[in-house]
């Protein structure tokens, strides 16, 4: 097992966010988060990650409990996060944004290169020395991407990838995730779009005020139009 | 023609050194958002200390400690008590750095007395640079502006070309993203504000020799260094330099300037009504000179709120 979240809890001043979600990624395997908006995905993500502080619960890598260290020590220990903002840093240029995301990494997880990077994502070396505010918002994508694999982490995880992206830029996206989990990290992706995590997970979660309410494979999942219709759909 | 040419080379080497002591605001104030009006203090601390181990050690390395351990004061204060105050705001930082300025300054007058201390530069560095129509120029000036210019030069470089720089930037504008890519942010401001005060240090221990080493020292530049810093634009060191060079300048003609309005009247004819009325239209030039830096701050604040190189990090 490398990632075990289990009974975890967050509030946001007095709202119960989260409320005792468990989960587990397994080395080189993609897991789906699906949800409606405001389920707690992304708090999920964030209080994995430590910029959420968790109020109970434990959040395992590689059987060491991490939850309640501050963010970048929880980052040293293998976790990697894209944020669904970005958040690039736009003063610095490509290559230094890069530059802050390369870490030496823990001592079993696969490493990354520059070169690797500028491979996956061409685009992104022809614009090496231009300012990050000035990339559309699917090269900023590919950007933050970069950044985090750079820290060689044992697990990523990506909120949100494909959103607002052209059908183009999504399918190299998705194919660079395949890439990731292919050399043996663990990917935990938060997705709106049910199209493409059924296409690239393995396992697929559903979130639904607070908790995990369905655990599945892409096909139990599409048996199962109802609940799809009570945790997925709008209207 | 001698007023315009000393007063432009003090002037420059004036506004070196208020760029080495702004310097360190610009990266504190400027780019981390941290108000520390006790920076100056730190400009202080440097002086009073190279001078109390200058007799113990020597010039040289009485102004190469001296600075150091100033860093290290500024690396405790902001571990121990601006960090912790920092999420309440900015009226926070300012009042308990506001009470520190006025701590500095009553311990040194307690340890050292109300005025001025005897610090002098040893007798083998007082020689002429260069002489000019004249007038021997003091190479210890030529000193200051040079270790301002190669500080200028380091920090730049610091920052734009290597990689805790890169990652101070990086901090700077979304330290939360930063610590989630594995670094220890608090670290790095600790860092960079032990750096800041290392600077102001220096600049007291090298300058606090050539001019006076008093109480009042953190006082009368404490305002000045947050008019370069807001003048030159919020965390830009090119800002920084040109806004003290600029106020240098200004502050070292005023200061020698002979002149009133009544005498610029005299050149319309009205130079006797001017003097007859007297007030404002006799003051001398000089004797507003210390208000020159808060003239040149209203003006661009009124023409540029962002200063001259604003919004640059």
């Amino acid at each position: 097992m490398l990632l075990a979240v289990e009974g975890l809890h967050a509030h946001y001043q007095k709202s119960h966010v989260l409320d005792g979600v468990d989960l587990t990624v397994e080395r080189g395997e993609i897991v789906a988060l699906l949800g409606r908006n405001g389920s707690g995905r992304s708090t999920l993500l964030k209080a994995i990650m430590g910029l959420v502080v968790p109020s109970a619960g434990a959040v395992r890598l590689g059987g060491r409990d991490l939850a309640g260290l501050p963010a970048h020590r929880i980052a040293r220990a293998g976790l990697a996060y894209v944020p669904e903002e970005r958040l690039v840093f736009d003063n610095l240029s490509v290559e230094e944004n890069l530059a802050t995301g390369q870490q030496a990494g823990v001592a079993d997880a696969p490493r990354w290169t520059l070169d690797e990077m500028y491979e996956f994502f061409p685009r992104l070396r022809e614009r090496r020395d231009t300012k990050a505010g000035y990339l559309s918002g699917g090269e900023q994508q590919m950007l933050t991407i970069c950044r985090s694999l750079l820290g060689n982490p044992r697990l990523i995880m990506i909120d949100e990838p494909t959103e607002g992206l052209a059908p183009k830029i999504v399918e190299a996206v998705t194919a660079v995730i395949r890439d990731i989990q292919r050399r043996g990290v663990g990917v935990l992706l938060v997705e709106q779009k049910m199209t493409i995590a059924l296409k690239v997970a393995e396992r697929v979660l559903i979130m639904g005020r607070g908790q995990i309410v369905f655990e599945g494979t892409p096909e139990a999942l599409r048996d199962q139009p109802e609940m799809r219709r009570a945790w997925l759909e709008v209207g | 023609m001698d007023f315009v040419l000393f007063s432009t080379l003090n002037g420059i080497i004036y506004g070196l050194l208020l760029f080495m002591v702004s310097a360190g605001l610009t990266l504190i104030f400027g780019m981390m958002g941290i108000v520390n009006f006790a920076h100056a203090s730190f400009y202080m601390l440097g002086a009073y200390i190279a001078y109390s181990l200058a007799k113990l050690i020597g010039f040289w390395p009485a102004i190469l400690l001296a600075p150091l351990l100033v860093g290290l004061i500024g690396v405790a204060i902001e571990r121990g008590m601006l960090r912790r105050v920092h999420k309440h705001g900015h009226a926070h930082e300012l009042l308990l750095t506001f009470g520190l300025a006025y701590v500095f300054e009553e311990t040194v007058k307690m340890l050292y007395g109300n005025y001025a201390v005897p610090y002098s530069i040893p007798a083998d560095l007082r020689f002429p640079a260069f002489t000019l129509s004249g007038a021997d120029y003091p190479f210890y000036r030529v000193f200051i502006g040079l270790t301002a210019l190669v500080m200028f030069a380091l920090l730049f470089w610091l920052l734009r070309r290597t990689r805790v720089g890169i990652i101070v930037r990086a901090a700077v504008r979304r330290p939360e993203m930063v610590g989630a890519l594995g670094h220890d942010v608090p670290k790095v401001f600790m860092g960079v504000f032990g750096i800041g005060a290392w600077l102001a240090g220096l600049a007291g221990a090298i300058s606090g020799a050539f001019f006076t080493t008093s109480p009042n020292m953190a006082l009368e530049l404490g305002i000045i260094v947050f008019v370069v810093v807001v003048v030159g634009g919020l965390g830009s060191l090119e800002g920084a330099l040109v806004a003290s060079l600029l106020i240098g300048l200004l502050t070292s003609f005023a200061a020698g300037a002979d002149v009133a309005l009544a005498d610029l009247g005299g050149l319309v004819g009205l130079g006797p009504a001017m003097k007859a009325i007297g007030g404002i239209f006799t003051v001398k030039l000089a004797t507003i000179a210390a208000s020159v830096p808060i003239l040149v701050m209203l003006v661009v604040l009124l023409l540029r709120p962002s200063g001259l190189m604003g919004d640059k990090t």
